[in-house]
């Protein structure tokens, strides 16, 4: 094939990759009811054909830019970064959808359209080299994020949950409406790429905005608590949204725009430190925790922290290859923990013990996820992490320190959760199942064949780090250069990892309270930020109505006093004037001639009725109702402004 | 052709009230009819839109009026306003649609909303301040019929308070308008010459007063912060097709006088109060917001959002007339951003009131609190106002995101400081959210129960302004293509 047919095919499937999801989500989710029958093939069926398309984007690396808001394109391309997790996400999701449709879910159609739109979001997100592309998908996977974790939403606190999901998030977006004000004030333009280009002053203002962006995407500290919340989402959904895709794209962007941060210079040195607080302190959340997708959300979190302190440092490809391993890894934990929900209807811990000996491929699968959370070698995990600590110990070595009391506490938590359900049940476990829903007590096989492939994934991706795949890896995204890890450094985790798991399966783990309601973080949100701001907004609304509203009322209410004042002058000033210049003149008329003043009497008397008459006039517009109080004021205004009409036109011409 | 969009209506309008015996049938399918032609005829129009050279118009129409006080009839079209022409074409035309189940008085009624179309493409076809004027002032009138004839509540003082406040607007606006044509020379109410000779160049005194005349009669009409109080109880106390039209047309009047009257006739006055706007345009996006958020009634919420929307519009035609070294291109995005967002919150904003009108229709209710798990009974409504109210809060795929990314980027781009703005965004997604949640998720209770799904004119009315919310979002260059030359000339008038 010739060059340009070969780029024709990437541009068609670039836009393949983006369109096949996103329109065969809206189709479901426009159809509604009617389609439920047919969600499942379509939604597995454009599943499929996307990861092709993404295999296809991955290997041809074609670019498009569409024209969309003057001075910036809808500008999508893939390189080396998206060539390794546009494929990886596809995967993942194809594999999550597969296992919702085993598991079966209430509304199909809504279901899969939603995660489709969300599916072809993150495509654009990944592959997205300008900032309006990149706000637009960004936004959309956090508005699927809401309709998704509220997606049972006869349930009030899980529609709460997707509101609570998405302002926090959407705090962070408006960092990227920031960095694109800030970008095309610096006049490099809105290219992802150009923007470490951009001059001083501005170039602050985006790397803020970003970091911004990416944190709050990211759950990292201090936005951590909405993915606790995010948990109420059905499982399949905390799977993909909020372990694989989603979050890990707060991660992306930073590792994407690792230059920008670099060439701030405070930037990169925040965002290595917030990443490696969120692994420590969130991975201590995750210790504390006694239901499972909690434990699995704090790790997420912590996780990423991982992947936020490569970007820091600058260890892209160890940030890149954390990504995917932990993308596997965590999906498949996400999804057992489902798989036990659905059965046996809880996902706190205590109940939970045994349930791996109950079903035991899935308590393999399991165990395979947790070891490599934990860093055990040689699993995924254990690799990607150390080569990104490598990153850190060369800029710093207490950064290198406090990454590595968070692999510990990754160990922990990990091992908290594998020892608990490898355990033997309790004689009466059965009055702990159905706490949340009712179980099913049955996992399907169509269930358990995503688990192994997840399960292979979370064993064998290390690879993308180890050599020669590892300089493979590096060398497609241009990381040469990145620091590698020693094997004192390899041998010497994996030994902690191994010392750890044995401590926690000796003592039981601490379970503090500030660790168990994830710091106090979301409380502190609502003290700080949201009843302030529903208290002002209260006042306000008072404020609008009685002042600023009745302001309006009073002004007019003095313009109609001001028309009752001279209303009076009129009846007891000019009125009784006249009266009284009436009643003197008839004295004086009288007291002068009595005779023959009949005539001039009788005029004088006119005069007065007349007056009076006019009295009453004048008194009419007095009717105390406020809208005729209104009309008058207009009338005598239209009037005004009609004389000075009348007035000026002649003289100025 | 640009006389027979506007007058076509008024004219249908007359014959539904001259012609004894017309059937109510007859008027809303007559109306219905006039309005889809008239929308065709825009159409059309747009399609052999070629942008015109700076200064000039496109299907340019000039008669003498009064050539004694230099006023003519003078209609024209550009970027500015062929948008909104047939944004308002677009408007009446859904309300057409939504009113074809109407049974009280419709013959008036269609009279009545003709009479109102063609006073409003009126006003955004003038190219003639008095022409301007009168046409403004005929759709206050038309407005207060609508509220006072076919509303509910305390539909009488409603509508008087909203035709006394803006009426007295417009009596600054006029205040101002007598100020061009004594500034400019010759003395002229012609739009085109007067953005040719810019009158008060050396007079900065009398141009600020000028200004603050016009300034003063947008606001109202806009409506900004702290002149907004009019707004709600007119809302509230409308029919919901009365809301769509106030919400969608006549606030555009407003907004539409900063770009085709304030900046482009009075530059130099226009640079000097910049400040001043982007503030006012700032303290209404987020006084907008936040008493929106407090809001138990969905009619008046969605007021105060739309006190919030036209915020953002202020802040950017303010933020375009602040002076700066790097910012033409800034200037000229924030500009766009603002036409773009008169366009799609006319859309957004009146598929809210006509969903806030079926509640009222089915419940005699707007109160949130007394409603709640709407999507059980009423799955329809609840995909179609959650649908309207994330375009609402600015999601991408909806023109919101053009419109606000572009007004938030351009503004921020030249006045840095804009970015105070940026929590108006956020507290409306809360709002909205909040404000389905109570409406349409959670247990069917209270006056939800038995609730009755959209029918088919619903549908169809609210559907159409969803989906053109839609096109605009996904696919903006059509729109753009216009606005853009039209929103660059401004800015090269602003900046003389």
């Amino acid at each position: 094939m010739s060059a340009a047919a070969v780029s024709a095919w990437g541009v068609t499937a670039l836009w393949l990759l983006i369109g096949l999801p996103a329109l065969a989500g809206i189709a479901l989710c426009v159809t509604g009811r009617r389609a439920n029958a047919a969600a499942v093939p379509v939604s597995i069926g454009t599943a499929g054909l996307t990861v092709a398309s993404a295999f296809v984007v991955a290997s041809v690396r074609p670019s498009i830019e569409v024209p969309f808001v003057a001075g910036a394109t809808f500008g999508l391309a893939v390189d080396g970064l998206s060539a390794l997790i546009v494929p990886t996400v596809a995967v993942i999701t194809l594999i999550i959808l597969a296992f919702a449709a085993a598991e079966g879910t209430e509304s199909p159609a809504r279901f899969h359209g939603l995660m489709l739109i969300f599916a072809a979001a993150v495509a654009v997100t990944a592959t997205a080299t300008t900032i309006p592309a990149l706000l637009f998908a960004w936004e959309i996977m956090g508005a699927m994020s809401y309709a998704l974790i509220g997606f049972r939403w006869r349930e009030d606190n899980r529609v709460s949950a997707g509101l609570t999901a998405f302002i926090t998030t959407r705090l962070g977006d408006l960092g990227l409406y920031l960095a694109a004000g800030a970008a095309l004030a610096g006049g490099a333009g809105m290219g992802l790429a150009d923007l470490a280009a951009a001059p001083s002053p501005w170039r602050h203002l985006i790397a803020a905005g970003i970091l911004m962006a990416a944190f709050g995407k990211a759950a990292q500290l201090p936005f951590s608590f909405w993915l606790s919340r995010a948990m109420e989402g059905p499982s399949p959904v905390s799977a993909l949204l909020h372990s694989a895709a989603m979050v890990a794209m707060g991660g992306y962007l930073l590792l994407r725009l690792a230059p920008l941060l670099e060439v701030t210079g405070w930037a990169a040195t925040t965002t290595a430190w917030v990443g490696a607080l969120t692994a420590l302190l969130l991975g201590a959340v995750a210790v504390a925790q006694h239901d499972l997708k909690q434990l699995l959300a704090a790790s997420t979190a912590a996780q990423l922290g991982f992947v936020v302190l490569a970007a820091g440092v600058g260890s892209v490809a160890g940030g890149t290859t954390h990504l995917i391993a932990h993308a596997s890894t965590k999906a498949l934990l996400f999804l057992a923990a489902g798989a036990w929900l659905a059965a046996l209807g809880t996902k706190q811990l205590p109940a939970l013990r045994g349930a791996a000996r109950r079903w035991p491929l899935v308590g393999v699968t399991f165990a395979v996820g947790a070891l490599s959370l934990a860093g055990i070698a040689p699993l995924a995990l254990w690799a990607t992490k150390d080569q990104l600590l490598a990153g850190a110990l060369e800029t710093s070595p207490a950064l290198y320190l406090v990454g590595l009391a968070a692999a510990a506490l990754a160990a922990a938590y990990a091992g908290k959760a594998l020892i608990i359900v490898w355990s033997h049940p309790l004689a009466n476990a059965r009055d702990e199942y159905d706490t949340e829903q009712r179980g099913t007590r049955h996992i399907g096989p169509w269930e358990r064949v995503p688990l192994i492939v997840l399960a292979a994934g979370a064993a064998l991706l290390g690879v993308l780090t180890l050599p020669p795949v590892g300089d493979l890896v590096r060398g497609v995204l241009g990381a040469e250069s990145d620091p590698r890890p020693g094997p004192l450094e390899l041998v010497g985790s994996a030994i902690l990892a191994l010392l750890v798991l044995g401590l926690v399966a000796w003592k039981r783990t601490p379970q503090p309270s500030w660790a168990t309601n994830w710091l106090g973080l979301e409380r502190m949100t609502r003290v700080v930020i949201v009843v302030p701001v529903l208290l002002v907004s209260q006042r306000l609304a008072r404020f609008d109505d009685a002042v600023l509203d009745r302001g309006i009322h009073t002004a007019a209410r003095a313009a109609v006093r001001g028309a009752g004042r001279l209303s009076w002058f009129d009846d007891h000033g000019l009125d009784a004037g006249a009266t009284a210049a009436a009643r003197g003149s008839i004295v004086t008329g009288s007291a002068a001639a009595r005779a023959d003043t009949d005539g001039v009497d009788a005029a004088v008397e006119a005069i007065a009725d007349t007056a009076r008459r006019f009295g009453v006039i004048a008194r009419r517009p007095q009717t105390g109702q406020l809208h005729q109080y209104y009309a008058q004021i207009t009338v005598v205004l239209a009037v005004a402004v009609i004389l000075l009409l009348v007035l000026l036109l002649p003289v100025v011409r | 052709m640009l006389s027979l969009v506007v007058f076509l209506p008024v004219l249908t309008a007359v014959i539904l009230v001259v012609v004894p015996r017309v059937s109510d049938r007859a008027a809303r399918w007559a109306w219905l009819g006039i309005a889809l032609i008239d929308l065709a005829l825009l159409v059309g129009m747009w399609i052999g839109f070629d942008s015109p050279k700076p200064g000039a118009l496109a299907y340019e129409e000039r008669l003498q009026w009064m050539p004694s006080v230099g006023s003519s009839y003078h209609l024209g079209v550009d970027g500015l306003s062929l948008p909104l022409l047939t944004l308002t074409a677009v408007i009446f035309a859904a309300c057409a649609v939504y009113a074809l189940r109407e049974n009280d008085r419709p013959r008036p009624q269609a009279a009545l909303f003709l009479f109102l179309q063609s006073a409003c493409l009126g006003v955004f076809a003038a190219q003639d301040l008095i022409l301007f004027f009168v046409f403004f002032d005929l759709s206050l009138v038309g407005m207060y019929f609508v509220i006072a004839g076919w509303g509910h509540g305390n539909a009488a003082r409603s509508a008087l308070k909203f035709f006394l406040y803006t009426f007295l607007g417009s009596l600054a606006l006029l205040l101002g308008f007598i100020g061009l044509y004594l500034g400019a020379d010759p003395h002229t109410f012609d739009m085109v010459e007067l953005a040719r000779s810019a009158p008060f160049q050396d007079n900065p005194v009398a141009g600020g007063f000028v200004l603050a005349a016009i300034l003063i009669g947008l606001a109202i009409k806009t409506p900004t912060f702290p002149f907004h109080t009019w707004l709600p109880p007119a809302h509230t106390d409308a029919p919901a097709i009365g809301s769509a039209v106030l919400a969608g047309v006549l606030l555009k009047m407003g907004t539409y006088g900063f770009v085709r009257i304030a900046m482009p006739l009075l530059p130099d006055a226009w640079r000097s109060w910049a400040w001043i706007i982007v503030v006012v345009g700032i303290v209404s996006v987020l006084y907008g917001a936040l008493v929106a958020l407090a809001q138990t009634d969905v009619k008046r919420m969605i007021a105060y959002t739309s006190v919030n929307h036209m915020g953002y519009i202020v802040l950017a035609v303010g933020a375009a007339g602040v002076v700066s070294n790097t910012s033409a291109q800034a200037q000229q995005l924030a500009v766009t951003g603002a036409v773009v967002q008169m366009v799609s919150h006319g859309l957004i904003t009146s598929a809210l009131f006509l969903l806030a009108g079926v509640l009222y229709e089915r419940r005699q209710s707007y109160d949130l609190n007394a409603f709640g798990g709407l999507a059980a009974p009423a799955p329809r409504y609840a995909a179609f106002f959650a649908t309207a109210a994330f375009a609402s809060l600015g999601l991408p795929g909806f023109s919101g995101f053009i419109a606000e990314f572009q007004i938030f980027a351009g503004s921020i781009g030249t006045v840095p400081l804009s970015l105070l703005a940026l929590p108006g965004i956020l507290i409306t997604a809360a709002l909205f959210l909040l404000a389905s949640q109570r409406l349409l998720t959670g247990k069917t209770r209270g006056l939800s129960t038995g609730f009755s799904d959209l029918n088919t004119t619903e549908t169809l009315s609210i559907g159409s302004l969803l989906v053109l919310s839609v096109v605009i979002g996904v696919f903006p260059r059509f729109l753009l293509d216009v606005i853009e030359p039209a929103a660059s000339v401004v800015v090269n008038l602003v900046g003389r």
